[in-house]
């Protein structure tokens, strides 16, 4: 009898848990408390120079290059200064993993990784998309510590690749056949944006807090600060690399 | 008083040279070593257990594969890219010759046969002299480096299905698939390892690698049956620019390949002799896709 007292009691006790939980849990997915960081990231200096990319190897490639020379891209550089393909994050992040449904797209393209750096958060499913008549193989080399590397071919036609990663990282990819093709997979905890053309950035969906900002860029290396975020407001965090 | 400070100095000295490989050891604190030791290994109705294999490691294969299992032995500084790989490092759990699909770790058979097998073009010999129970212990103490077989179960095989009678079809469809996929990117449109992308090859370490050349008489690194081939670009060779064909290859298709590859080998065959008849032409690397 006293036992089933006590199972009683536990009960309830789960029940009122389970109920502020859902709660808590309810204002956090809400975006209405939320703020988000916004800024640019700039290269000091001028842009260096980015070589010229021999496609002469593959006709199909060269073809689709033909009016439209393809450069290397450790460096895009904007009109005004403004670093692209650079990511933010936030380093210090300890919420859980983001609930987006998104599916980032890596598409090759014309012998071009598109976009040339795909962010995504931990376990977040990814697309590996071919629109190229030519076979590509898709060779991501994690450090075999951290994440498992894999290599999947992608001749024309051929279906979507789906995959996710477990640990944060930086990862570069690469095709085999064409070894001019290099891009990178960016693996981080939590919120994150990558800078568009003109080198700005906004991470939305970031709950009140004081956070560090990070900004990853592939040769520069990373620069960190420190922002808070007020509900509803808007951080501002801008950076400047310098080349290297 | 002089001997006795000699004697503690000479103590202390030999405690700090005994010392040294325990730091190398602390390097690899990513795991437990010492419970890595407790790995077995099944191979058949065999278990093999990584400490019974301490000793024919020292004596066989260390001189390569080096103490910390991370191919810089003493020999390895003499094995020069790309006729001759050097040695795998075992610390990474990546294996190119595997049952299992790209990105997972190999089935413990599958490194039993890389052991009994060796790899032609290669330093690494037969082992086919060693005890089976040998061998199965080696495949334990093999896994016990890397930190990979401690925390990730092996990928599931590939199913091969039943391989089928060969046929003038089936060779000129594996000639399609050839065209199709584009093996000879790397290979060359006649397997002699002279594709387009052949001499930009290089393996996950960046060190220089080539294509196997299908018409020198020399053997695939995974072994030469039909169903070795079949497994090699159904799985791929991780580490290596050989990437899996599983998504765009399907299983019928794959025997149909395996065939069209047999006539590209010097070896004598039934494959040879019908594309002979057949006098099937190279594949057209300028023909639209599509379009052989």
């Amino acid at each position: 009898m006293r036992k089933r007292y006590n199972s009683a009691a536990v009960l309830s006790a789960v029940v009122v848990l389970a109920c502020c939980g859902a709660l808590i849990l309810n204002q956090n997915v809400s975006a209405a408390g939320e703020g988000k960081i916004t800024g640019t990231v700039k290269l000091d200096g001028a842009a260096p120079h980015m070589k010229g990319i021999d496609m002469s190897k593959d006709p199909y490639c060269s073809k689709a290059h033909a009016t439209d020379p393809a450069h290397l891209e450790t460096y895009v550089v904007g009109a005004s200064g403004g670093l692209e393909n650079a990511v933010l994050y936030i380093s210090d992040w300890s919420g859980s993993a983001l609930a987006s449904t998104a599916v980032p797209v890596f598409d090759q393209k014309n012998c071009m990784y598109t976009p040339h750096v795909l962010a995504m958060d931990v376990g977040q499913t990814f697309k590996v998309t071919t629109s190229d008549a030519t076979a590509h193989n898709i060779h991501p080399l994690p450090n075999p510590m951290t994440n498992v590397g894999w290599n999947q071919s992608q001749p024309p036609g051929a279906p979507p690749i789906e995959k996710s990663w477990k640990k944060p990282e930086m990862i570069p990819v690469q095709c085999n056949i064409h070894p001019w093709m290099h891009g990178w997979f960016v693996v981080v905890n939590g919120p994150y944006a990558t800078t568009d053309s003109n080198g700005s950035y906004t991470i939305n969906n970031v709950p009140p807090g004081s956070y560090t900002v990070t900004a990853w860029q592939e040769q520069s290396g990373t620069q960190t600060q420190k922002v808070t975020v007020a509900a509803g407001a808007s951080a501002t965090a801008d950076f400047t690399f310098k080349a290297k | 008083m002089r001997t006795r400070l000699r004697k503690w100095s000479l103590l202390l000295g030999a405690a700090a040279v005994l010392a040294l490989p325990l730091t190398a050891w602390a390097q690899l604190s990513t795991f437990d070593l010492e419970k890595a030791l407790n790995a077995e290994s099944h191979v058949g109705n065999l278990t093999g257990h990584a400490k019974d294999a301490a000793a024919p490691y020292r004596r066989y294969c260390v001189g390569c594969h080096g103490t910390l299992g991370d191919g810089e032995g003493e020999n390895a500084a003499w094995m020069e890219a790309p006729l001759y790989q050097k040695p795998r490092n075992f610390q990474l759990g990546v294996f190119k010759c595997r049952s299992t699909p790209t990105g997972t770790l190999p089935a413990d058979q599958d490194l039993y046969d890389a052991i009994t097998r060796g790899f032609d073009r290669s330093n690494m010999p037969q082992w086919n002299t060693l005890t089976k129970q040998e061998r199965t212990d080696l495949v334990a103490w093999v896994k016990h480096f890397s930190p990979r077989f401690a925390t990730e179960k092996p990928g599931t095989p590939i199913t091969i299905p039943p391989e089928p009678e060969v046929t003038a079809e089936r060779i000129k469809a594996g000639r399609d698939v050839f065209a199709r996929v584009q093996c000879w990117k790397c290979h060359g449109v006649q397997g002699m390892a002279n594709g387009p992308s052949a001499s930009t090859l290089t393996d996950d370490l960046g060190r220089p690698i080539a294509p196997f050349n299908f018409t020198d008489g020399t053997r695939p690194k995974c072994g030469d049956t039909d169903q070795d081939i079949y497994r090699i670009f159904m799985t791929g060779l991780d580490g290596t620019p050989m990437p899996s064909f599983a998504d765009n290859i399907k299983p019928e298709e794959a025997w149909d390949l395996v065939f069209y590859l047999r006539t590209f080998m010097s070896q004598k065959s039934k494959e040879k002799e019908l594309a002979k008849q057949l006098a099937l032409k190279p594949v057209d690397p300028n023909a639209p896709v599509g379009q052989q």
